[in-house]
């Protein structure tokens, strides 16, 4: 029993530190600084906990916690990228007054959903892990309280993501019913294609995951979450649920439904379609930054799903890769907004990036990296990532996907386009307030140099992710 | 030879970039300039060092520099021969001619446009030294960056539709290439092209192979009719991106067909030589005539540009001899040609402000020099023989009379029209009379531009006289590739 607790160690570190961290809150006043440095600090031991333990495959309680090197990946992933997004959105929650000390708790308590998400082996732990992940982000949506949008949008999330966890428990009961249990190991024995009522609950536990990584045709509620939450919030929404998600869909192709494959993969061929050609041509008419960037996720999501799709492990790999470096993009394009300021407001409409190129040029070029890898364009990380996806779909030979991927991508370079000619050939009309947010800039200054250096050593993921799948 | 000179001549270019990024003259241009001249010229002597040393007896590749780069997937692999020197050497010769032509012509931002000329110069070394395909289309695709940003920010009132014309065209070619590098990669299991060679793609899958290469390199070629795009880039882009577009950036998809398209799909070649013929001669005809009407000078070079690669790609298709070597001719005198040329509507740009030829008039009553050089470029573009577009003409005329007679024939209207267009330019603008008062203003020729113009003049009239430097160099290379055809062509038929 003691060695079962030491497996799931990061999990009850990451909980009792939330409820100290929690006390501290309630006892000190004034006390957000604190708490988020603390945050901060509990990410990084957590990181350290996981990479000291051995991350060979062991099944715990009952076989319904999995930790093996596939579910360490995701956490690091997943811490890391918090990290990254919480540490640089600070200056910008001060200056918003958001600066609650809940903030940097209810991240904490959303990553501890993911983690039991992204390790779960069984429907129960699995839909708990989802939960606990999804009311975290309903409060981190309207944690502006004061600001209408703002909470508009965290209702319209709660409306919607509980009907789809409401679709998605309600494909799990199904799921237990046709099976007789609750355990991916032993629905996947029991699973077999003349079994249409688990067919059936397989299409709504996707209709679930597909909601929680806004896909196609899932997506609705991305645009209007993305623009009306605080652009802190927004790219923790951009970038972390993503990937439990994305976790979440390949772990449910490769375990429980691994026998229906093909019922399974015609769907998300699908889904990948449309959110990578919703993605492409919604994106072109959009006014305001975040709402292009809710687009341009949704693209992207498609692209790493076009990599699930092929229901292969090197199309798995190539999908988680590609959204290892999807984060990295995000990651450093929604910094760039923290930098964008005038008159003490914050801008994220694409036509005030007007003329930034002469009043920040290295912020302007370094929007013009992450710009252009985003779309994909060689020789920037963006065009690896798309590389490996298009590798393994084509390996299958799933030409139209392919095909149709490639042609978005050059319908998605249009918008990308857009804006670098909004930054760099538009005359300016407008003087942004010299802003000095050093966590910010750190934060893009990463994100470029790791997407320009990228083509030196391409293969950096390559040999973390072929161990995920060994066993 | 173990040092990775390769390497070194790609990445010098991005070298001294950097060196420009973070030096700190804001006020004096003077400074980045000369880096970047004294990069670019270090690069072009490493390419005449190359050219040197390079072994033009037997038609392998040399210099060959091959790391791992992607396990077990793709390899780091670049090396020359013959043929893609002579591209190589045209780069970096074009690159510093560019940045000399800065001083006059680039008022804003010269510290930017000087980066974006040399990190684009890395990209198009690039594309001529690598030996794999996802390597080549890394850098055939990376050059679209700086070429966007150059027309872009630099360029004239519509730059910005030309821009994005520029971009999504080129972009939109160049994915179906992606998607046959792939393939390619699946039925072969490398991306290595030498190892490509050997193992030769089977038959059933060339057709669509080729045809997915082709939709990138008749887009970048430009080939009729998907050239639309290079007009509009022309005339909006500043000089110098001008003169890279024309000199270099065309030259690739004529050297992706030689290096890719019929080594490795020599049936394919074989198959759809009636459609290049046909494009071809469009192009030569419809567009030379195109340029007959045309009243901005430099669309007017921008079309004689797109029928000048219109013998280009009918010489390499003719599969002959003469017909690629008289291609490769071709491009490199086009090359110089078009460059010279754009340099010239450069230098009365920057004094009028204006590239309409009704504009223009009886330069050669106030700019004798000027109008000696003009008149030196233009009947070097129209094929006067003793220039260097003679012979590339004359090639490839005789490689198609081998193999076609109505192809050559339309093919030698279309010199007649091409005399026809740039004899009524010169008319024009440098004899005749105007009415346009300011024309008595403008100085001749200042210094930096006389050297670039007599540089290009020279070499231009020396390679019309003397074509064997460089009809050595290609030799051996083109027959191992002819040789290779026929061998591939025949054991599949067997």
């Amino acid at each position: 029993m003691i060695n079962n607790l030491n497996i799931l160690f990061p999990e009850i570190f990451l909980s009792l530190s939330i409820f100290t961290i929690l006390m501290l809150g309630v006892f000190i006043k004034k006390s957000f600084n604190i708490i988020f440095n603390l945050t901060l600090l509990i990410i990084v031991a957590t990181v350290m906990i996981i990479l000291s333990n051995p991350d060979n495959e062991v099944k715990i309680f009952l076989n319904s916690f999995t930790r093996d090197a596939f579910s360490n990946y995701f956490k690091i992933l997943i811490l890391i990228s918090s990290f990254f997004v919480l540490n640089s959105s600070k200056n910008f929650i001060l200056d918003n007054k958001l600066d609650k000390f809940e903030y940097p708790i209810i991240v904490l308590m959303s990553i501890l959903g993911m983690f039991f998400m992204v390790s779960s082996n069984d429907l129960i732990l699995f839909y708990l892990g989802l939960e606990l992940q999804s009311l975290s982000l309903y409060i981190l949506a309207t944690i502006d309280r004061d600001n209408l949008r703002s909470t508009e949008s965290g209702i319209k999330y709660f409306v919607l993501s509980a009907l789809s966890s409401g679709l998605l428990l309600y494909g799990c009961s199904l799921l237990y019913g046709f099976t007789g249990s609750t355990n991916f190991d032993l629905i996947a024995d029991k699973l077999t294609k003349e079994n249409t009522g688990a067919v059936f609950a397989m299409v709504f536990i996707l209709v679930g995951l597909a909601f929680k990584v806004s896909a196609v045709p899932f997506h609705m509620w991305t645009p209007d979450v993305y623009e009306g939450a605080p652009t802190s919030i927004t790219s923790y929404f951009a970038v972390v649920p993503k990937v439990a998600g994305l976790a979440l869909l390949i772990k449910f192709m490769f375990i429980p439904f691994s026998n229906i494959l093909l019922e399974w993969q015609t769907i998300i061929i699908f889904i990948s379609i449309g959110s990578m050609i919703l993605g492409a041509v919604a994106a072109m008419v959009q006014k305001n930054f975040k709402r292009l960037l809710a687009y341009s996720s949704i693209g992207h999501i498609g692209y790493a799903l076009a990599g699930v799709a092929t229901g292969v492990v090197s199309g798995y790999q190539s999908a988680i890769i590609y959204i290892s470096i999807y984060v990295i993009m995000n990651i450093g394009a929604f910094s760039c907004l923290y930098l964008i300021k005038k008159d003490g407001q914050y801008k994220e409409s694409i036509s005030d990036l007007s003329g930034i190129s002469k009043k920040h040029p290295i912020l302007a070029i370094s929007l013009l990296i992450i710009l252009f890898s985003l779309a994909g364009i060689p020789p920037l990380g963006g065009f690896f990532a798309k590389f490996y996806v298009f590798v393994s779909v084509l390996e299958q030979e799933m030409y139209t996907l392919a095909i149709i991927g490639l042609l978005t991508t050059v319908m998605s370079a249009f918008y990308y386009l857009k804006i670098i000619k909004t930054i760099y050939f538009d005359d300016s009309a407008i003087t942004f307030d010299l802003t000095k947010n050093k966590k910010a800039q750190f934060s893009i200054f990463a994100s470029c140099i790791f997407l320009v250096t990228f083509f030196l050593y391409p293969s950096i993921f390559n040999n973390m992710v072929t161990a995920l799948f060994v066993s | 030879m173990n040092f990775p000179i390769l390497s070194t001549l790609i990445f010098l270019p991005l070298i001294s970039s950097l060196f420009i990024f973070l030096s700190k003259s804001k006020t004096n241009n003077f400074g980045v300039i000369s880096i970047s001249l004294f990069g670019s010229i270090a690069t072009f002597f490493l390419s005449l060092f190359l050219w040197y040393s390079l072994d033009t007896s037997i038609p392998d590749f040399q210099f060959v520099e091959d790391q791992s780069w992607i396990n077990n997937f793709i390899k780091f692999k670049l090396g020359i021969d013959g043929i893609s020197i002579l591209f190589i050497v045209l780069t970096t010769f074009i690159t510093p001619i560019c940045i000399v032509s800065c001083i006059n012509s680039v008022r804003i931002r010269v510290k930017e446009f000087l980066i974006a000329i040399l990190i684009l110069e890395t990209f198009m070394i690039g594309v001529f030294c690598s030996l794999d395909l996802v390597i080549f289309y890394l850098f055939f695709e990376a050059g679209l960056i700086p070429m966007f940003l150059i027309i872009g920010v630099w360029g004239g009132p519509r730059r910005v539709y030309s821009a994005f014309k520029f971009f999504l065209f080129t972009l939109l070619g160049s994915v179906l290439m992606l998607v046959a590098i792939i393939v390619i990669y699946w039925i072969t299991g490398t991306t290595d092209i030498t190892q490509i060679y050997e193992i030769k793609i089977p038959k059933e899958y060339q057709n669509l192979l080729w045809l997915a290469f082709l939709s990138s390199f008749a887009v970048k070629m430009p080939m009729w009719p998907v050239h639309t795009w290079l007009p509009d880039a022309h005339v909006e882009a500043p000089t110098a991106g001008s003169v890279i577009l024309a000199a270099i950036l065309l030259k690739m998809a004529g050297y992706g067909f030689l290096r890719f398209s019929i080594p490795m799909f020599p049936n394919a070649s074989e198959f759809f030589t009636p459609l290049i013929y046909t494009l071809s001669i469009i192009a030569i005809i419809y567009t030379s005539l195109v340029a007959l009407m045309q009243d901005d000078m430099k669309k007017l070079i921008a079309y004689s540009s797109v029928a000048h690669m219109g013998y280009v790609t009918l010489g390499i298709f003719t599969l002959t001899k003469q017909g690629i070597e008289g291609s490769i001719y071709q491009m490199i005198s086009h090359g110089l040609i078009s460059a010279a040329l754009f340099l010239c509507v450069g230098v009365v740009y920057d004094r009028l402000h204006s590239r309409m030829i009704s504009n223009y008039g009886g330069l050669v009553n106030y700019l004798p020099k000027y109008s000696f050089l003009f008149l030196v470029f233009a009947l070097a573009a129209l094929g006067l023989p003793g220039t260097s577009g003679f012979l590339g003409e004359f090639l490839v005329l005789t490689g198609t009379f081998q193999k076609s007679y109505l192809a050559a024939m339309l093919a030698t209207f279309g010199v007649v029209l091409g005399a026809a267009y740039m004899l009524w330019l010169t008319k024009r603008v440098i004899f005749g009379s105007t009415n346009n008062s300011e024309i008595k203003k403008i100085n001749d020729v200042n210094k930096s531009e006389l050297i670039m113009l007599t540089v290009l003049a020279f070499f231009i009239i020396f390679f019309g006289f003397y074509p064997m430097p460089l009809m050595e160099t290609f030799d051996i290379s083109i027959n191992s590739l002819i040789d290779n055809y026929q061998n591939d062509l025949n054991a599949n038929q067997l």
